[in-house]
C-alpha cells in the first residue's frame, strides 16, 4: 500500500468535510465537518511523516492539530451556543449579520 | 498685571463666557450675574486705565519715540510671536486715539448686559454670544497687527449677525443676512488690501507699515503688478480698498441702508452696543489703518471724503425727518451724526480730526441713551410709530425729562457732549487749507438745524399735546431702565462741561497722527 | 468828568464802591452760580420742599439781584470819575475756565478754548437788568403761578432760564456767549411748552404743543448762523475772545485798507452777516419774528422774561459784543432790517385784540429799534434802549399779567375795559411804563429812543450811510408813532369805561367755563386772536378765508354785541348768547387786584422803567435837562470808549464821526420829531378809543371797512408765517390732531424734500443694495444649477458607477458563512486550476 492510497482517504475526507461545511444546514454537522476536514489533514501529516524518513514532526503536529482540534471544539460550541441565543436558531443560513 | 492689563480687558469676556457655556441652561441667574461680574470688572479695569494708568505723553515725546520703530507712542504694548511662519504678531497696545474707545467699549457692554435684563427670550446663548462681541470689539480696538486687527474684525461680525438673527424682530433674518453680507463685503476689501501689505511689505504690524508708507516705501514695487494695477497706484488701490471696508461700518452715504434694518430689528441693547460702538470701528479703522497706511491716496481724495461726509450728514437729518418709526429716525440720525467723523477727518487739521475723534465717543454716548430711550417705549406699548402717541409727559415725566435729555445731547445743544465735537469738527474742516471745505462747512449747517427739527417733531408728536387714551395706564419708567440711560446721559453732560476728560487724551495722538500724515512720502 | 478826577476826595482804589478784583469776581460768579445751585436743588427736591421751593429760588434770585445791582453801582462810580471800567477775571485774577484742553495752551500751538467772566459798562447794565427783572419775575410767579401743575419745575426752569442769561452776559468770547445763548434756547422751549404738559390749561395745552418746538427750530436756524459767523471769524483770528475780536478786527480793515482804499474784507462782510443772522433768530428780526407772537403760549411771567430780560435782548447784546467786528455793509443791513421790523411790527401791533399780543409786536418793534441803532452806528443809543426797554416791558408784562390774572384769564381787550377802576396799583405801574416806551420826556424810553432817532438823522445830515439810513431816518418816527398808538389804545381798552365781559368770544378763559363752553369759543378766538383761521393754506386763499372773520373779529361789536339773525354774525351771536346763559355765572364776576407779591414785583419794575433813563447816567441830575445835546452827557458814561476801549473805540467815534454843523441840526430834527410823533400817536389813540367803547368799536369799524384790503394784510400779519408754512392751528373743536400735511410753504417744501428723501432712500439706494444682494443670489442659484448638472453630474457619474457595481456586488453580500465559504472554496479550485493548467 503505497503513499497513494492514504493521500486518497484523505482527499475524500477533506472533500465530505468540505462539503458538509457548505451544505449543511445545521450548525453542528457544519462543526463536524470542520474536525473532518482536521483530520484529513491529519492523515496527511503522519502518512507523509512514514513515507518521507521516520521523523518524529509528522506525528507531533498530528497530536497538536488534535488538541488545538479540542480547544476549538470547545470555542466553537459556546458560539453556537451564542449564536443560538442571539438567532434562536442553529441554522449559520439565518446568521447572516455579516451582511451589515 | 499691569503690562498684561489690555489683554485682561480685552479677554475677560471670554472668560465669562467660557463660564457661562458652563452653566445649565436653567441657571439664568448665575449666567446673568456672570455676564455682569466680567464685564463689570472689565469696566474697572479700563476706567482704571483710561484715568489712572494712561500716561498722558506729550507730541514731542510721541515722536522722540519714532526712531524706536514706535511711530505711534503706544502704551501698555504687549507683543509676542503668535504664527510665527507668516509673520502674526499678538501685537496690541492703545494710544490716545483707541483708549477712549476701548474705556466705552467696557462701558457700552456693562450697561448693554444689565439692559438685556428685561429682554425674557435671552437665553445662555444670548450672554455667550454678548460677551464674545466684547471680545471682538474690545480686540480690534487693541490690535496693532493688521492681521489680529482682522481677525477681531470677525469676531465682533459673527455674535452679532446672531445676536440681531435669532433675539431680533419680525425681518430679523433679512437684517441679520443684509448686516452680515454688507460687513463681509466691506471685509473682503480689507483682507485683500493686507494680503497685498503683506506680499509687499512683509510685515503685519500697523506701526511698521505706517513707517514704511510715510517713508515712501510702500509702493507695491515687490508685487507683480509692479505697483500699478489699471492705471491705479498701489496706495491709491489699498487705500479705497480699505476705505470702503471702513466706511460700511460707519456707514457712510450710499453704504448705509444696512444701518437702519439691522437697528429696526435688532432687540435694544443690541441697538445700543451696534450704535454705541459698532460704527466707531469705522471711524477708528480709517485713523487707524487707512489713512496712516496709504497718507498720499489720502490726501488726494481728501475732499471726496469731506463730500460724503456732508451728504451723509445732510441726507441723514432729512431721511431722519421723513420717518415714523422711532428706531428709524433715531438710526438715521446716526448716519447724520457719524457724518461729522468723515467731513472732520477729511479735513486734515487738528480741530477736524480731534473733532471727529470725539464726536466718535459722544455719540457713542448720546446714540446709546436715544437707543435705550426706544426701547423703553417699545417694551410698553409694542410698537414704534411716532404718530401713535401722545402726551406721554403727562403719563410718564420722569421717562420724558430723561428724552429732553438725551434729544438734546443729541442734537448738539453746548452744555452737553454732542455740542463740542461738532463745532469743533466744523472749525477744523473750516480751517482746511482746501477752501471748498468750507463751502461743505456751509452746507452741513443744513444737517444741524434739521436734527433739532425731527427731534423735536418727534418729542412733539410722542410727549407732548394730547394724551393717546389707548396708553393711560402706561408704566413710568423702571429703575433698572434709569439705571442704564443715567450713565450715558452723565457723560453726555461731564463731557460737555469737561471735554478735557476726553481731549487731553486724544490731543497728542492726533496730532502726531496728522504730522505722520503731512510728511510728504 | 475826566477833569474832575483828580478833585475827588477819595482815591478809588479805597472806595467802598471801587472794583476789588479779589472779591468781585467771587461776588459776580456766586450771582451767576446761584441759579444754577437753586435749578439743581429745585429739580431733585423741588416738589418735598415747602411750599414747593418757590422761596428758595426767589430769595436766590434776591441775592444774585443785589449783586448785580452793587456791581453795577460800582461801574457808575467808575463812570462818574472817569475810569474805565473794563474787568477780566483771566487778566486780573487768573480765574479761568479751560474748556477743551486742561492748560492754557497745548503743545504745537493750539489754542485753548478758555472762558473767564468780562465785566464792563454793557455787561454791567445789563447783568443789572437780568437780575432785576428775573427776580421780579420770581416775585410775581409766585403769587401768578399759585395752584398750577408742576409748579416746582416752572420755577426751577425761570431760574435756569435766569443763568444762562447771567452767563451770556459775563461770558468773555464768543464761544461761551453762544453756549449759553443755546441754554437759552433750551430753557425757552420748556418754558413756551409749559403748558404743553398740562391738559388742565385748555386753549394753551395746544398751543404750547406747537409754539415751543417753533420757538426753538426757528431760534434755531439763527443760532446755526451765528454758529458759521463764529466760525469764520475764528478762522481768520484763531480766537473767541471779544477784546481781541475788535481788536484783530480793527486792524484787519486798517491793513484791507492799506492795500485797497476804501474797500473792507468781503470775508468779514459775510462773517458778520451771519453772526447778525443768530440776532435775527434770538431778537425776533424780520423774517424769523415768528416765534415771538407764539411764545405767549408760555405762561406770562415766562413772556416777560423772554421779553425783557432774557432770550431777546440776548440777540441786541450780541450786536453791542460784535459791533466793532461788523463793516458797513453789514450795519446797513442791520439797519435796513431793523427799521423793517420797527415798522412792520408796529402795524400788526394795531390790529391786535389779545393784550398779550399787543405787548409781543411792540417787543419785536421796539427790538427793531435797537437793532436799527446798531446798525446806524448808534450802539450806545441801542444798548441804552435794550436797558430802558428791560424795564418797561417787564413791567408791561407783568402788568398784563396782573390783569389777566384779575380779569379771570381772560386775554382779549375786547371783553376788559375799566379795569382801573378795580386794579389801581396794576393800572398805575402799566401808565406808567406805557408812558415809558411811549417816548415821553423824562421816562426813560424817551431817551434811548430819541437818541436812535437822532442817530439817524446824524448820518443823512453828515452825509453816511446813505440808503439805510434814509430809510431809518424815516421809518422810525413812524414805528414811534404807532408804538404810543397801539400802547395807548391798548390803555384805554383795558382800563377806561365800563368793565364788559363776555363781549366776543375768547379762548382764554378756559377756567371760567365747562368743556361745552370751551368748544363753542374754538374757532371765533382764533380770528380775534389772528393766529389760524387761514392755517394751512396758500397766502391768496388765507387773504380770502380772513376776510370774513376778521372783520367779524373786529367790527362786531359796530353793530351791537346783542344783534342777533344778523347775518354776517350769525354764528357768532349764537355763540355769544350760548356762551351768556351757560358760561357767564363766573367770570362776570368783578376783577380783583392781585395779590401782594405780584404788586412789589410791579412796582419795582415800574419804578425801573420809568428812571430806567437816569440809571445808567453818570448824573441823573443833568440828564433831566434833556433839551440839552442829549449824547454829551450820555457818551461821558457809556460811549464807544467806554464799551470797547480808548482805542479801539476812538477808531469807531471816528467811523461814524459827522460834521459839528450836521449833528446839531440833527439834533434839532430829531428833538421835535420825537416829540411830535409821540405826541401824535397818542392823540389818535384817544380820538379813537379813548371816548368810550362804543363810540370806539364804531370808528373802527368805519377806518377797516375803508381800508379793507389792507387791514387784511396786516391783520395777517403779512403772512409771514403762511410763507414760511409755520402758522399754528388751534382748534378745540377737533378730537384728533390732523397729520401734518406738507404745503408749498418753505418748511412744506422741505418736509416734502425729506420725504422724497426718504422714499429715495428706501426705493433707490436700499432697493440697488437689495438688486445687488437680488443678484448674487440669482448668480448663487445659477451657479448652483451648474453645480448640480455639470460640476456635480461628473462626480454624480462616478458615483453612479460604483453604485452600479456596487448593487451588483451587493447580491454576492449575503452575509451567509456559508455562501462565502462556497466562494472561497470555488475561488480556491479556480485559482488551483489556474495554476496548474497554465
Amino acid at each position: 500500500m503505497g503513499l497513494g492510497a492514504y493521500i486518497a482517504v484523505s482527499a475524500a475526507l477533506f472533500a465530505l468535510g468540505i462539503v458538509a461545511i457548505l451544505v449543511r444546514r445545521n450548525i453542528l454537522y457544519v462543526l463536524m465537518g470542520i474536525e473532518m476536514i482536521l483530520n484529513a489533514a491529519n492523515i496527511n501529516f503522519v502518512a507523509f511523516n512514514r513515507f518521507n524518513g521516520g521523523g518524529l514532526e509528522g506525528r507531533m503536529f498530528a497530536i497538536f492539530v488534535i488538541i488545538l482540534a479540542a480547544a476549538e471544539a470547545a470555542v466553537a460550541l459556546a458560539i453556537v451556543l451564542n449564536v443560538f441565543h442571539l438567532f434562536n436558531s442553529v441554522k449559520p443560513a439565518e446568521a447572516d449579520l455579516l451582511r451589515e | 498685571m499691569q503690562s498684561q492689563i489690555l489683554t485682561w480687558i480685552t479677554f475677560l469676556p471670554l472668560l465669562g463666557m467660557a463660564v457661562i457655556l458652563f452653566l445649565p441652561k436653567t441657571a439664568m441667574t448665575a449666567v446673568k450675574g456672570v455676564s455682569v461680574v466680567a464685564t463689570f470688572i472689565a469696566m474697572v479695569l479700563a476706567t482704571k486705565l483710561y484715568f489712572v494708568d494712561f500716561a498722558h505723553k506729550s507730541v514731542a515725546e510721541i515722536e522722540a519715540s519714532r526712531g524706536a520703530g514706535d511711530i505711534l507712542g503706544a502704551q501698555f504694548v504687549q507683543k509676542v510671536d503668535w504664527i510665527s511662519s507668516i509673520g502674526v504678531q499678538y501685537y496690541i497696545g492703545v494710544d490716545g486715539l483707541s483708549v477712549a474707545l476701548v474705556w466705552l467699549t467696557t462701558v457700552l457692554l456693562f450697561i448693554g448686559v444689565i439692559a438685556s435684563f428685561g429682554m425674557e427670550k435671552a437665553g445662555k446663548a444670548y450672554y455667550a454670544l454678548l460677551l464674545l462681541l466684547q471680545v471682538g470689539i474690545g480686540g480690534v480696538f487693541v490690535s496693532l497687527d493688521l492681521f489680529l486687527f482682522y481677525v477681531f474684525w470677525e469676531v465682533m461680525l459673527l455674535p452679532m449677525y446672531f445676536l440681531i438673527g435669532i433675539w431680533g424682530g419680525p425681518r430679523r433674518e433679512y437684517a441679520a443676512i443684509k448686516f452680515f453680507l454688507y460687513t463681509l463685503a466691506g471685509s473682503v476689501l480689507m483682507l485683500v488690501a493686507i494680503v497685498a501689505l503683506r506680499l509687499d511689505s512683509g510685515t503685519f504690524s500697523i506701526p511698521q507699515l505706517t513707517e514704511l508708507a510715510v517713508s515712501g516705501k510702500l509702493t507695491g514695487a515687490s508685487l507683480p503688478a509692479a505697483g500699478k494695477l489699471l492705471g491705479m497706484q498701489f496706495s491709491t488701490w489699498v487705500f479705497w480698498f480699505l476705505f470702503i471696508g471702513f466706511a460700511i461700518k460707519v456707514p457712510v452715504f450710499p453704504f448705509h441702508t444696512w444701518l437702519p434694518d439691522a437697528h429696526v430689528e435688532a432687540p435694544t441693547p443690541i441697538s445700543v452696543i451696534l450704535a454705541g460702538i459698532l460704527l466707531k470701528l469705522g471711524g477708528y479703522g480709517m485713523l487707524r489703518a487707512c489713512f496712516p497706511i496709504a497718507p498720499d491716496a489720502f490726501r488726494d481724495s481728501a475732499f471726496i471724503l469731506g463730500v460724503l461726509g456732508v451728504i451723509s450728514i445732510v441726507y441723514g437729518a432729512f431721511v431722519a425727518l421723513g420717518q415714523s418709526d422711532f428706531k428709524k429716525m433715531v438710526a438715521y440720525s446716526s448716519v447724520s451724526h457719524m457724518g461729522y467723523v468723515l467731513l472732520g477727518m477729511a479735513a486734515f487739521t487738528v480741530w477736524g480730526m480731534e473733532g471727529a475723534v470725539l464726536q466718535m465717543f459722544n455719540h457713542g454716548t448720546s446714540s446709546a441713551a436715544l437707543f435705550l430711550i426706544v426701547g423703553v417705549i417699545y417694551d410698553r406699548a409694542h410698537h414704534r410709530d411716532l404718530n401713535g402717541f401722545g402726551g406721554l409727559s403727562q403719563l410718564m415725566p420722569r421717562y420724558w425729562a430723561l428724552t429732553t435729555l438725551g434729544f438734546f445731547a443729541a442734537l448738539g445743544l453746548p452744555g452737553l457732549a454732542g455740542f463740542i465735537s461738532e463745532a469743533m469738527t466744523l472749525i477744523g474742516a473750516f480751517q482746511a487749507d482746501d477752501t471748498r471745505f468750507q463751502v461743505l462747512v456751509l452746507i452741513s449747517t443744513l444737517g444741524i438745524v434739521f436734527t433739532a427739527a425731527f427731534l423735536l417733531y418727534a418729542m412733539q408728536r410722542v410727549f407732548l399735546g394730547k394724551k393717546n387714551p389707548k396708553y393711560e395706564g402706561i408704566e413710568e419708567i423702571s429703575f433698572r431702565e434709569v439705571f442704564c440711560q443715567v450713565p450715558f446721559l452723565a457723560l453726555c453732560i461731564v463731557f460737555g462741561i469737561l471735554p478735557y476728560l476726553l481731549l487731553d487724551w486724544m490731543h497728542p495722538s492726533v496730532q502726531n497722527l496728522l504730522n505722520i500724515l503731512k510728511i510728504q512720502g | 468828568m475826566i477833569a474832575d478826577l483828580g478833585t475827588q476826595p477819595m482815591t478809588p482804589e479805597s472806595h467802598i464802591l471801587a472794583f476789588d478784583p479779589g472779591t468781585d469776581f467771587k461776588l459776580l460768579f456766586l450771582a451767576f452760580a446761584l441759579p444754577l445751585v437753586g435749578y439743581v436743588i429745585q429739580i431733585f427736591f423741588g416738589k418735598k420742599l415747602p411750599r414747593q421751593g418757590d422761596w428758595l429760588l426767589t430769595s436766590g434770585l434776591f441775592v444774585t439781584a443785589s449783586i448785580t445791582v452793587l456791581m453795577f453801582a460800582k461801574s457808575l462810580w467808575a463812570a462818574y470819575h472817569g475810569e474805565e471800567f473794563r474787568h477780566h477775571s483771566g487778566d486780573e485774577a487768573g480765574l479761568w475756565f479751560h474748556w477743551f484742553y486742561s492748560s492754557d495752551t497745548v503743545a504745537n500751538g493750539v489754542s485753548n478754548v478758555s472762558a473767564a467772566i468780562y465785566y464792563d459798562p454793557l455787561g454791567a447794565a445789563m447783568l443789572m437788568v437780568v437780575g432785576v427783572v428775573s427776580f421780579c419775575v420770581h416775585l410775581f410767579s409766585i403769587g401768578y403761578m399759585h395752584g398750577t401743575p408742576r409748579y416746582h419745575i416752572f420755577f426751577a426752569n425761570i431760574s435756569l432760564f435766569t443763568f444762562a442769561m447771567l452767563g451770556l452776559v459775563l461770558s468773555d468770547n464768543l464761544l461761551f456767549l453762544f453756549v449759553f445763548w443755546e441754554v437759552m434756547g433750551l430753557m425757552s422751549y420748556l418754558l413756551i411748552g409749559h403748558f404743553s404738559h398740562d391738559p388742565s390749561s385748555g386753549y394753551f395745552h395746544k398751543w404750547a404743543t406747537k409754539a415751543c418746538k417753533k420757538a426753538f427750530l426757528t431760534t434755531r436756524v439763527g443760532d446755526t448762523c451765528l454758529l458759521v459767523g463764529m466760525v469764520i471769524f475764528f478762522w481768520k483770528f484763531e480766537t473767541f475772545r471779544f477784546t481781541e475780536l475788535w481788536r484783530l478786527s480793527i486792524e484787519e480793515i486798517a491793513r484791507h485798507q492799506a492795500l485797497h482804499p476804501g474797500e473792507y474784507p468781503l470775508w468779514m462782510t459775510v462773517g458778520g452777516l451771519f453772526i447778525f443772522g443768530g440776532t435775527i433768530g434770538k431778537s425776533a428780526q424780520f423774517p424769523l419774528h415768528i416765534w415771538l407772537p407764539d411764545a405767549m403760549a408760555g405762561p406770562t411771567p415766562v413772556s416777560a422774561m423772554i421779553h425783557a430780560a432774557t432770550m431777546v435782548a440776548a440777540g441786541v447784546f450780541l450786536l453791542g459784543r460784535c459791533y466793532p467786528m461788523f463793516t458797513p455793509d453789514v450795519l446797513s443791513v442791520i439797519a435796513a432790517v431793523g427799521t423793517l421790523t420797527a415798522i412792520f411790527a408796529a402795524t400788526i401791533g394795531t390790529t391786535a385784540n389779545d393784550i398779550k399780543a399787543v405787548l409781543a409786536w411792540s417787543t419785536i418793534s421796539q427790538l427793531g429799534f435797537m437793532v436799527a441803532a446798531v446798525g446806524l452806528g448808534g450802539v450806545v443809543a441801542g444798548m441804552f434802549h435794550m436797558v430802558t426797554h428791560a424795564f418797561f416791558k417787564a413791567c408791561l408784562f407783568l402788568s398784563a399779567g396782573s390783569v389777566i390774572h384779575g380779569c379771570h384769564h381772560e386775554q382779549d381787550m375786547r371783553n376788559m375795559g375799566g379795569v382801573r377802576k378795580y386794579m389801581p396799583v396794576t393800572f398805575a405801574c402799566m401808565l406808567a411804563s406805557t408812558i415809558a416806551i411811549a417816548g415821553i420826556p423824562f421816562f426813560s424810553g424817551f431817551y434811548s429812543k430819541d437818541l436812535i432817532i437822532l442817530r439817524a438823522w446824524e448820518n443823512i445830515l453828515g452825509g453816511k450811510f446813505s440808503g439805510a439810513s434814509f430809510f431809518a431816518a424815516v421809518g422810525l418816527p413812524i414805528a414811534a408813532c404807532l408804538t404810543a398808538f397801539y400802547m395807548f389804545r391798548m390803555i384805554f381798552m383795558t382800563f377806561t369805561d365800563k368793565y364788559r365781559p363776555g363781549t366776543v368770544e375768547s379762548p382764554f378763559a378756559h377756567h371760567a367755563h365747562d368743556d361745552h363752553g370751551q368748544d363753542e369759543h374754538a374757532d371765533h378766538g382764533h380770528a380775534a386772536h389772528g393766529h389760524d383761521d387761514h392755517g394751512h393754506h396758500a397766502p391768496a386763499h388765507a387773504a380770502v378765508a380772513h376776510a370774513g372773520h376778521g372783520h367779524d373779529a373786529h367790527g362786531h361789536d359796530a353793530h351791537g354785541h346783542g344783534a342777533k339773525g344778523h347775518d354776517a354774525h350769525a354764528h357768532a351771536a349764537k355763540a355769544h348768547d350760548d356762551h351768556g346763559a351757560h358760561g357767564g355765572h363766573d367770570e362776570h364776576a368783578k376783577p380783583h387786584e392781585s395779590p401782594l407779591p405780584m404788586l412789589v414785583a410791579l412796582c419795582i419794575l415800574a419804578f425801573c422803567g420809568v428812571f430806567g433813563g437816569h440809571f445808567w447816567l453818570a448824573d441823573p441830575v443833568h440828564s433831566l435837562k434833556f433839551w440839552e445835546h442829549a449824547h454829551t452827557w450820555f457818551e461821558e458814561s457809556v460811549s464807544f470808549q467806554s464799551l470797547y476801549g480808548a482805542e479801539i473805540g476812538d477808531k469807531l467815534a471816528a467811523a461814524i464821526a459827522v460834521d459839528h454843523h450836521a449833528e446839531h441840526s440833527a439834533h434839532w430834527v430829531a428833538l421835535p420829531l420825537s416829540l411830535t410823533v409821540a405826541s401824535v400817536g397818542i392823540l389818535i389813540a384817544w380820538l379813537i378809543y379813548g371816548r368810550g367803547w362804543e363810540r370806539s368799536q364804531r370808528i373802527a369799524g368805519k377806518i377797516t371797512h375803508s381800508i379793507h384790503a389792507i387791514y387784511e394784510v396786516v391783520k395777517g400779519k403779512y403772512f409771514v408765517d403762511e410763507v414760511l408754512g409755520t402758522t399754528i392751528v388751534v382748534d378745540m373743536k377737533r378730537k384728533e390732531e390732523p397729520r401734518y400735511e406738507p404745503d408749498i410753504s418753505v418748511i412744506g417744501l422741505s418736509v416734502h424734500f425729506a420725504n422724497l428723501l426718504s422714499w429715495i432712500d428706501r426705493n433707490v439706494i436700499d432697493a440697488t443694495v437689495n438688486l445687488v444682494g437680488r443678484s448674487g443670489a440669482a448668480v448663487g442659484k445659477g451657479s448652483a444649477a451648474f453645480d448640480r448638472t455639470v460640476v456635480d453630474g461628473a462626480v454624480t457619474g462616478v458615483g453612479l458607477l460604483t453604485q452600479t457595481f456596487g448593487s451588483v456586488a451587493r447580491l454576492f453580500q449575503s452575509g451567509r458563512v456559508q455562501q462565502y465559504a462556497t466562494f472561497a472554496v470555488f475561488g480556491g479550485l479556480a485559482l488551483a486550476a489556474w495554476l496548474i493548467l497554465l
